[in-house]
């Protein structure tokens, strides 16, 4: 992995105002960096912040507080209109439901071109329709889907169409919240298969969030699992599995259900307890390269001292 | 074991402007008192509606069972007027939907909701039916059940809606729980805990459960048996591991490469090329065969009878035909295959099937 950074994302915190006297910390605190070229997975249970991490990146939210920068450029200052709009157009969004996130009232092409049109990339009525049919191919439906509207497309098939529109206006980074979850395991195949192709022929680079541990864990080369607003442990997809540190990690991880009868029915689950370790003290800390975890001061010696990591530490 | 629910050639078929979609082709299967049965296919597949027709609530008039029996209890649901219908349904054969976030009614509170089939058909009075409810809650893990009886189904997490449900399903001990995708809203851990849950009830108190998911790795955990159903029809049909560690049908065997195992990040995903077929003007011949790179001149021109591969163990494929050619299943589908070595794998033998 090359060391050029994509985002950084520094303390961010996105806080709701709940009522007169509540407040939600949606997302606490959270820092990670994304390199470019690569996939960055975000998971954690509904609720965890996840999304709203992914939208307060992309600037659909203002941020409480904290720092995201893209390409070495503070997302949330200000921002000329001229610079804004760069900003979009290099930073786009696949969103979950593809039944939602499509214009009804639209047909594929207008989808497609709308990013086109408002970012003046294409000028000729020809040069357009050539450029949409060019994407529906990339994205595997055909020339012919253009005209028609999103209710005459499976959810596999929209889903496409929001690739192929968030691939028109030539983005570097694109934050997929939850591209998969509401479609079937053999489209979902495609799907990923697709994002992955896509990758190698453009050099994008991905924020992929989800709870599918198995689907992220396929498709990323880093990970981070968030709970409660905070991200809780960070590192390699690889070493997130064979390695992980943060009880909420083991707990997730024993949750998957397999493919394979015989390893179901003797699986253990792991449960996880928010109140076994000190959540006051803990600070997110790099036990070993390039593996993060949320531990307290203790925890952290603890690793340093036994580094071969035994099997349940017990912070 | 002996069987409590037969369905026979089941055929359910809609009315839409364009024409008539038939839903369910021609469905066999039995489910036997005490275990599991996961029905496992894509969306459109008709495993849903196939569980509709059961509960006897396929939308008429559009909807309709122009062929075919469901015998339970020595009677043919499909032929039972809608008052003595609304006997069985919610007593006898009951429903977890997918979604417990509509699938409550949100203007009422919930011990109601639990109570209603209670006094319905269980005949309590309403003081027995809130002891009922209560017991139930407790059953189905809510803490503190007499007094969250008095809440409303906002006030509940999705986790804990979903345990609201399947405590109203099992309010008048059913003898057949069906539950169509139960899990796929949650998350999980969530999944995780309901799943115990069930099959600890399903110890409890000896019911049979059709488990309607499209998630392997669910059906992995819960089911004693599988049906594998495309384009109306069951494909494929076995015990839990017959499907996983021998399966037969080119269809299951996409289905099972699809999934991402632990350490396969390098290699592409084995997804099933197009989209089911349309249902309108289902395909001549095996339905799954223009998706199909095994497919072969027959599977164009005839529908493949059920052939049977064990006495447990059927698919619908001319592969298991004795002048099929011998076809390995992909690689990717063998590695998920591997490691469990299952003793003699019998060849397909054809059967006779009405």
């Amino acid at each position: 992995m090359n060391n050029d950074k994509i985002l950084e994302v520094k303390n961010l915190k996105q806080h709701f105002q709940a009522g007169r006297k509540r407040i939600v910390k949606a997302v606490d605190g959270v820092s990670f960096d994304i390199y470019r070229g690569e996939t960055f997975g975000l998971v954690g249970e509904s609720g965890c912040g996840k999304s709203t991490t992914g939208r307060t990146i992309i600037r659909l939210y203002n941020a409480t507080s904290g720092e995201v920068k893209f390409n070495g450029i503070d997302v949330h200052g200000r921002k000329s209109k001229k610079d804004l709009k760069q900003f979009n157009r290099q930073m786009q969004m696949i969103f979950q439901d593809p039944y939602a996130s499509l214009n009804p009232r639209m047909t594929v092409k207008e989808i497609i071109l709308e990013g086109i049109e408002i970012h003046g990339l294409i000028e000729h009525e020809a040069a357009k329709t050539k450029r949409v049919e060019e994407l529906l191919e990339t994205v595997g439906l055909n020339k012919e889907h253009a005209t028609r509207y999103p209710h005459e497309f499976s959810g596999g098939q929209r889903q496409r169409i929001g690739i192929a529109r968030a691939l028109a206006v030539d983005p570097e980074f694109i934050i997929a919240d939850e591209p998969i979850s509401a479609l079937d395991v053999s489209i979902q195949a495609q799907v990923v298969n697709l994002m992955k192709e896509l990758q190698e022929k453009h050099g994008l680079t991905y924020l992929f969030i989800a709870h599918d541990l198995s689907m992220v864990k396929y498709i990323s080369d880093r990970i981070a699992v968030m709970y409660a607003g905070k991200i809780v442990e960070l590192a390699d997809s690889d070493e997130l599995y064979k390695n992980p540190l943060h009880p909420y990690t083991r707990s997730l991880l024993s949750a998957i259900p397999l493919p394979d009868p015989d390893f179901e029915r003797t699986r253990e689950r792991t449960i996880y307890d928010p109140a076994q370790h000190d959540a006051d003290n803990a600070k997110f800390r790099e036990v070993k390269q390039g593996h993060w975890l949320l531990c307290t001061e203790e925890a952290y010696k603890a690793y340093q001292v036994n580094q071969s990591f035994g099997p349940t530490p017990s912070d | 074991m002996e069987p409590i629910l037969e369905v026979r050639h089941l055929h359910v078929v809609f009315d839409t402007y364009s024409g008539t979609v038939q839903a369910v082709r021609g469905a066999n299967f039995t489910l036997k008192k005490g275990e599991t049965l996961a029905i496992v296919g894509e969306s459109g597949s008709g495993k849903s509606v196939t569980t509709k027709a059961l509960m006897g609530l396929v939308a008429k008039p559009a909807g309709h069972i122009p062929e075919g029996e469901i015998l339970f209890d020595g009677k043919d649901l499909t032929k039972l007027s809608d008052k003595e219908m609304q006997k069985i349904r919610g007593k006898d054969i009951s429903m977890i939907f997918q979604d417990p976030m509509t699938s409550l009614n949100p203007t009422m509170k919930i011990g109601k909701q639990i109570m209603e089939g209670l006094i319905l058909h269980q005949k309590l009075s309403k003081i027995e039916a809130k002891k009922r409810a209560i017991e139930l809650l407790e059953l189905v893990g809510i803490p503190d059940p007499a007094n969250r009886m008095n809440q409303y189904p906002h006030q509940f997490s999705g986790g804990m809606r979903q345990r609201v449900v399947i405590a109203i399903a099992l309010a008048c001990n059913p003898k057949v729980l069906l539950a169509d995708e139960p899990t796929t809203a949650l998350d999980v851990t969530i999944q995780a805990q309901i799943l115990e849950l069930m099959k600890e009830i399903q110890r409890k108190m000896e019911t049979s459960i059709i488990f309607i998911t499209h998630d392997l790795g669910v059906v992995a955990n819960v089911a004693d048996r599988v049906a594998v159903m495309y384009a109306g029809k069951i494909v494929e049909i076995g015990t839990v591991d017959d499907i996983f560690y021998n399966p037969k049908h080119p269809y299951t065997w996409g289905l099972l490469g699809s999934m991402p195992t632990v350490d396969n990040e390098d290699e592409k995903l084995m997804a099933i090329p197009g989209t089911p077929p349309d249902l309108m003007n289902p395909p001549k011949g095996d339905a799954f065969a223009a998706r199909n790179e095994y497919a072969m001149q027959i599977d164009l021109e005839e529908e493949p009878p059920m052939f049977k591969v064990s006495d447990t163990h059927y698919a619908a494929t001319w592969l298991l035909h004795d002048d099929a050619p011998d076809v390995e299943p992909p690689e990717a589908v063998k590695k998920r295959m591997k490691g469990i070595a299952k003793g003699s794998i019998s060849a397909g033998r054809r059967i006779d099937v009405e």
